[in-house]
C-alpha cells in the first residue's frame, strides 16, 4: 500500500491534467489554476525534504566514519556557513562587496568552473585509451565523432575549404547532425 | 629498441603526458592569439534575424539557467544576445531558474544593460530565482506575477514601468532561453508546447545535438550550441574580438589534438595487437 496509494494519486492527477488540457470550459481552467497554486506550495516542502535528506546522509557518514567522512564534514560545513551567511546578511544577493558575494565569486565559482574544465583532460585521456575501432559499428561511430568534432569548429572549414560546397567537413557534420542524429534522437 | 617498442610505449603512455599536451595546446592559443574564420550556421542566424526584426520597445524574454561550471560556454552567448537586445532597444524580462548561477546571471544582465545605458524597470527586469523550474515555467504562462509577485530586488512587479500590460508569454515577442540544464525540456514542453511561445535555445555543445529534432519540427526557431554558437552570434553583432571568438583557436586546436590522440591510440593498439599475434 505504501507504493500503490502514492502511485494511484500521481496517476489520477496526471491523467486529469492531461484531460484538462483539451477541455476549454471555465471550470477546467479554474481547476488548472488551483492545481498550479498547490504545486508551488508542495514544491517548497520538497525543498525542505531535499535539504533534510542531504544532512541525514552526510551525518550518517560522519557518525559511522565511512571512507569519505571528512568530505562530508566539508559538505555540511559549507552548507551551514553559506546558509547562515545568506540569512544573516540583509543584502546578501545585492551587495557586491559583501562576504556572501565574495565567497560566491572567489570560491564557489572558480571551483565549479575548474571541476568542469578538468573534463577536457579526462575526455582526451579516455579518448586516447578507450576509443578503439574494434568493430564496424565502433569505426562508424569513431568516424562520425571525428567529422562532427572537426566540423563544429573553424578548423574543419580551414582544412576542407578547398572542397566544393556540400562536401566540406562542416557540411558533412551538419548532415550527420540533421539526419542520422535527429533520427536517433526521435527514436529515443 | 625496435619500432614495435615505440608503439608499445605509446599504447601504455602515462595519461599525464596527455594532460600536459592538452593543457599546452589549449593555453598557448590564448596567449598567442591567432584569429580563425567562424562560419555562421542557419540556426544561429535565425535567432539573430528574429531579434533584429523586432521593433524598439518590444518585450522579449531571455531566461538564463547556467552556473559557473558552464559559464565558459554560455556567458559569452548570453552577453552577445543581451547586447543585441539592448542595442535594438528591446525590453528584456529575465529569470534565473538555476540556483547556482543566479548571482552570475544578475551580474551579466546588469553589466550588459550598463553598456547601453539600460535602466532597471524601464529597459529590463530581472525576476530572479524560484525553485522547481517546471512549476515556475507553467505559472509564468498564466501570469509572471504568480511565481514572481516581486522581482529579484524585492520590487512589486506592478510598480515597474516595463511590466505594465505584460502579463505572460503572450505579451512577449519570443523567448531566447540560454540553458545548461535539462530544464530546456520544460521550456519546450510548457512555454512552447502549452502556451505557444516562440522559443529559441542557447545550450552547451554537449546537449545541442539533442535539440536539432526540435529545430526541424519548428518547435524552436533557432539553436545556438556551445562556444561556437556564441562566437557566431558575436560575429553577427559585429564583435569579432570578444571572448568566444578569441577562444575558437584554442577549441579548434584542442579538438585537433584529441583526434590526433585517437588516431595514434588506434595505430598503437592495432600494431601491438598484430605483433601479439606474431
Amino acid at each position: 500500500m505504501r507504493r500503490e496509494v502514492p502511485l494511484t494519486i500521481v496517476f489520477v492527477c496526471g491523467a486529469f491534467m492531461a484531460f484538462q488540457y483539451f477541455v476549454p470550459h471555465y471550470v477546467s481552467a479554474a481547476v488548472y489554476q488551483y492545481a498550479l497554486n498547490w504545486t508551488i506550495i508542495i514544491g517548497i516542502f520538497t525543498l525542505a525534504v531535499g535539504i533534510g535528506s542531504l544532512i541525514h546522509v552526510h551525518y550518517d557518514r560522519i557518525s559511522r566514519r565511512k571512507s569519505t567522512w571528512l568530505y562530508s564534514i566539508v559538505t555540511l560545513a559549507g552548507l551551514s556557513f553559506m546558509a547562515v551567511l545568506g540569512i544573516l546578511s540583509p543584502n546578501a544577493l545585492t551587495d557586491s562587496q559583501g562576504l556572501f558575494m565574495k565567497m560566491y565569486f572567489y570560491v564557489l565559482s572558480p571551483v565549479q568552473a575548474t571541476m568542469f574544465a578538468l573534463l577536457a583532460f579526462f575526455i582526451a585521456s579516455a579518448a586516447y585509451r578507450a576509443f578503439r575501432a574494434k568493430t564496424v559499428l565502433a569505426t562508424l561511430l569513431l568516424l562520425s565523432a571525428v567529422i562532427v568534432m572537426l566540423g563544429r569548429v573553424p578548423i574543419g572549414d580551414m582544412i576542407s575549404g578547398w572542397l566544393p560546397e556540400g562536401l566540406r567537413i562542416s557540411d558533412v557534420a551538419r548532415y550527420i547532425l540533421d539526419y542520422p542524429n535527429t533520427a536517433a534522437k526521435r527514436a529515443r | 629498441m625496435t619500432s614495435g617498442g615505440i608503439w608499445f610505449r605509446l599504447a601504455n603512455l602515462d595519461r599525464r603526458w596527455v594532460y600536459l599536451v592538452i593543457g599546452i595546446v589549449t593555453f598557448l592559443p590564448i596567449i598567442f592569439y591567432i584569429g580563425v574564420p567562424v562560419s555562421i550556421t542557419p540556426e544561429v542566424q535565425a535567432v539573430y534575424r528574429k531579434i533584429d526584426s523586432l521593433s524598439p520597445g518590444t518585450v522579449i524574454m531571455v531566461p538564463m539557467e547556467f552556473g559557473p561550471s558552464t559559464m565558459a560556454e554560455l556567458e559569452p552567448m548570453a552577453r552577445a544576445v543581451l547586447r543585441h537586445c539592448f542595442s535594438r532597444d528591446l525590453k528584456i524580462i529575465s529569470t534565473a531558474l538555476q540556483i547556482e548561477g543566479v548571482i552570475l546571471m544578475e551580474k551579466v544582465l546588469r553589466e550588459s544593460a550598463a553598456e547601453y545605458g539600460g535602466k532597471y524597470g524601464e529597459d529590463y527586469v530581472f525576476l530572479g530565482y524560484k525553485p522547481y523550474p517546471d512549476i515556475v515555467i507553467l505559472n509564468m504562462g498564466e501570469n509572471f506575477r504568480k511565481p514572481f509577485p516581486r522581482d529579484y530586488y524585492g520590487n512589486n512587479l506592478d510598480d515597474l514601468p516595463m511590466m505594465n500590460g505584460v502579463a505572460n508569454y503572450s505579451n512577449t515577442a519570443c523567448i531566447v532561453n540560454i540553458n545548461s540544464t535539462s530544464g530546456v525540456d520544460y521550456w519546450i514542453n510548457y512555454a512552447n508546447g502549452r502556451y505557444g511561445a516562440d522559443l529559441a535555445l542557447g545550450v552547451t555543445a554537449v546537449i545541442a545535438t539533442d535539440y536539432y529534432a526540435f529545430l526541424q519540427s519548428n518547435q524552436i526557431f533557432g539553436l545556438m550550441g556551445g562556444l561556437k554558437g556564441a562566437a557566431e552570434y558575436e560575429r553577427l553583432i559585429g564583435r569579432r574580438k570578444d571572448i568566444a571568438n578569441r577562444s575558437m583557436t584554442s577549441v579548434s586546436v584542442a579538438h585537433l589534438f584529441i583526434i590526433l590522440f585517437i588516431v595514434v591510440g588506434n595505430f598503437a593498439y592495432f600494431i601491438n595487437r598484430g605483433k601479439g599475434r606474431a
